[in-house]
């Protein structure tokens, strides 16, 4: 019997809070998307609820929508869905249970779901487990209860970027990087990563640039510890 | 997108998401390798970050997005709750493109 879970900080909950609007209001405008390119909204939900991981699934209806072939709708999700390796590869250590409790927790892996668990976990204010799990769960609901909404209601609400809701993303995320970069190595490791994911923007195809960028992480190697600092 | 294509597009990136979790499992990583994962999310994150401010489509595009994120991280910088951090940046970009500037 593991002991009775404590209730994570407050502070813990209002950052997935936060992140869940945003991502409830872009299910939204997934699943309009979807049906808008000819998806049935039973397809959109289930990819929804099968996927999981937005950034994919818009970049692989888009691709249908232009005319192109499922393969070719497949492989461009994939792609960018290449940045969970190196994600789960940082989180893999911080997960606890046995392997049927990670096979479920591969599902709801995804950004945010593993940015907090990473960023609350170093800092050891909430364990970083439940910290996993919760911004998981809380991720499937609304992207899948947003899809929904989307999918069969349709249009209701405007166009989530006139409310500038796809900089919560990047800026949710910025929030989350900047205590992490508390060594030398660690600022070189985002500063390189920035550099590979921006040169490569132009001329590689979306995804390959956070994949590259882990190299950053290599590359920082190269630079000296901190003075007695073990990182 | 057909019913196979989601099939596939699913399988993919559940196999993509649990090499981490099931693949590498809690084993102890090399020293290296530890140190390398130690630093992975910092580079992750930071181009998460740059790919979602400027990337468009194959190209760099400087627009109302960077101004937000900018002033996320002033408020970042500020110390300012992550819920403020975001709410900056999205009304800055929101308010940007309220007037046209994008």
């Amino acid at each position: 019997m593991r002991p009775p879970p404590q209730p994570l900080p407050r502070s813990v909950r209002s950052k997935i809070a936060g992140l869940a609007v945003a991502i409830g209001v872009f299910g939204l405008s997934f699943g309009v998307l979807a049906v808008t390119a000819g998806l049935s909204p039973l397809v959109a939900c289930a990819m929804s609820l099968l996927v999981l991981a937005g950034g994919s699934q818009f970049a692989a209806v888009g691709v249908v929508a232009a005319g192109g072939s499922p393969v070719a709708a497949v492989v461009s999700g994939a792609l960018l869905n290449t940045r969970f390796v190196p994600f789960g590869l940082a989180l893999a250590p911080l997960l606890e249970g046995g392997l049927l409790r990670r096979a479920v927790a591969s599902h709801i892996l995804v950004d945010e779901s593993a940015a907090l668990a990473i960023a609350e976990g170093r800092h050891g204010r909430a364990s970083p487990d439940r910290v996993f799990w919760l911004t998981g769960i809380t991720v499937l609901v609304t992207w899948n209860v947003g899809t929904a909404l989307g999918a069969f209601a349709g249009g209701l609400i405007g166009d989530p970027e006139a409310l500038g809701l796809d900089v919560a993303f990047p800026a949710g995320f910025l929030a989350l990087l900047a205590p992490l970069l508390d060594t030398r190595r660690a600022r070189v490791s985002a500063l390189a990563g920035v550099a590979i994911a921006i040169v490569l923007v132009p001329t590689a195809p979306p995804g390959v640039p956070v994949l590259a960028a882990t190299l950053g992480a290599a590359l920082a190697l190269l630079v000296p510890e901190d003075a007695g600092g073990t990182r | 997108m057909t019913w196979p294509a989601i099939a596939a597009l699913a399988a993919l990136t559940y196999l993509l998401k649990a090499t981490g979790p099931l693949g590498a499992g809690s084993r102890e990583l090399p020293p290296t390798l530890a140190t390398v994962s130690d630093l992975l999310p910092a580079a992750l994150l930071a181009a998460l970050v740059a790919v979602q401010t400027v990337g468009a489509e194959a190209a760099i595009s400087l627009d109302a997005r960077l101004a937000g994120v900018g002033a996320a991280a002033v408020a970042v910088w500020l110390r300012a709750p992550f819920l403020a951090v975001i709410v900056i940046g999205a009304a800055t970009t929101a308010a940007l493109r309220a007037i046209g500037l994008d």
